[in-house]
């Protein structure tokens, strides 16, 4: 059975989208689940995802030029992998753009910390149970989210003045 | 006529002259490589370059002993900071360069995370433009500045933009690739 598949089993209402091509499987899933999914999918001796390789974020908007809408702006994007099995699984979380929070993954795999800080200072996603939730690119005087869609380009920020 | 009553003017430029020939041959840089134009920058320091035929082959690695400083690659805001107190850590006489588009105007980085020219936080000397420069535009600047060291001359200025001063007039307003084939092509 195949990743996708022990997951649909076992969490079928919380998987709202699943496909997988080529071997690669992703599954969008419920943001509410996102912890109990998390601790299977590393718990389960049959998944052992023991190694979070990457955390990042997607803003859809103006997505395709604006021609394509989602329901929710935000997707929280995880790539785990297990390094017992040699098998990944690619994890999608919707976000909304009214409420940005998610559940922090930082408990189960450590790696989780930056890669969330990142994702908090680069889109202005919160994660819930973070221990230490800073910029990390960024500095602290640093306004707005800027790989946010709707971040100008342009945009000056008040500490390094109108030049810069 | 004695020694002392000799005209001091004369005596005290002349003296200039020999601190300033004595100065540029002897160039003590430090490198401040942040980016991809260091690896230009160290070819113009290989042998086939070799930049020490200009007296400017010894790279210091502390800014205390180092009388010009190469920023060579782009400078974020979060580096800005550790640039300006390596700059002010350096002795005095001290000359700036700036090495490659990122440092002399932003380059092509017009955006949230990029310092746009180095000269808005340190006053530049010599503006090397290219993206990398080549070592010959570099060793063109290098003797610029040997020029510059001659004369005594240093930059203490900032670049304003309001008052479209302390920068080349063709390398204001932003990145363009005219205005920096101006700057080469109007220096050489």
């Amino acid at each position: 059975m195949t990743t996708l598949q022990i997951l649909q089993e076992k969490f079928a209402p919380e998987i709202t989208e699943a496909h997988a091509f080529r071997g690669d499987e992703t599954a969008v899933i419920r943001p509410a689940s996102l912890k109990t999914i998390a601790l299977f999918l590393k718990d389960a001796p049959e998944l052992d995802f023991n190694f979070l390789m990457d955390l990042s974020a997607v803003d859809y908007l103006f997505y395709a030029g604006g021609r394509i809408q989602k329901e929710f702006r935000f997707e929280v994007v995880y790539h785990f992998f297990s390094l017992k099995h040699n098998h990944r699984l690619r994890v999608k979380v919707p976000v909304d753009e009214k409420s940005p929070e998610i559940d922090s993954l930082t408990d189960l795999w450590p790696s989780a910390n930056w890669y969330e800080r990142e994702v908090w200072d680069m889109f202005g996603i919160k994660f819930k149970g973070h221990p230490d939730l800073r910029r990390i690119l960024m500095y602290e005087e640093f306004q707005g989210h800027p790989l946010r869609k709707d971040y100008s380009v342009n945009k000056r920020q008040p500490l390094v003045g109108p030049q810069n | 006529m004695s020694f002392m009553s000799a005209p001091t003017n004369f005596f005290t430029s002349k003296l200039n002259d020999a601190l300033g020939w004595a100065r540029k041959f002897s160039i003590f840089q430090y490198p401040f490589v942040t980016a991809c134009c260091g690896m230009e920058y160290m070819a113009t320091n290989c042998s086939h370059y070799d930049q020490d035929r200009f007296g400017a082959g010894f790279p210091r690695f502390s800014p205390r002993q180092s009388d010009v400083l190469f920023v060579v690659g782009t400078i974020s805001h979060k580096m800005a900071p550790v640039l300006k107190t390596v700059h002010d850590q350096m002795c005095e006489p001290k000359w700036v360069v700036a090495f490659g588009v990122c440092t002399c105007t932003g380059g092509f980085y017009d955006n949230y995370s990029t310092v746009m020219g180095i000269d808005t936080i340190i006053p530049v000397d010599i503006y090397i433009p290219g993206c990398p420069p080549r070592p010959e535009n570099v060793l063109d600047g290098l003797m610029k500045l040997q020029d510059k060291i001659q004369k005594g001359e240093q930059s203490r200025t900032l670049y304003d933009p309001a008052k479209k001063t302390g920068r080349p007039a063709e390398l204001q307003g932003g990145y363009t690739i005219e205005g920096h084939i101006k700057h080469i092509e109007t220096n050489t």
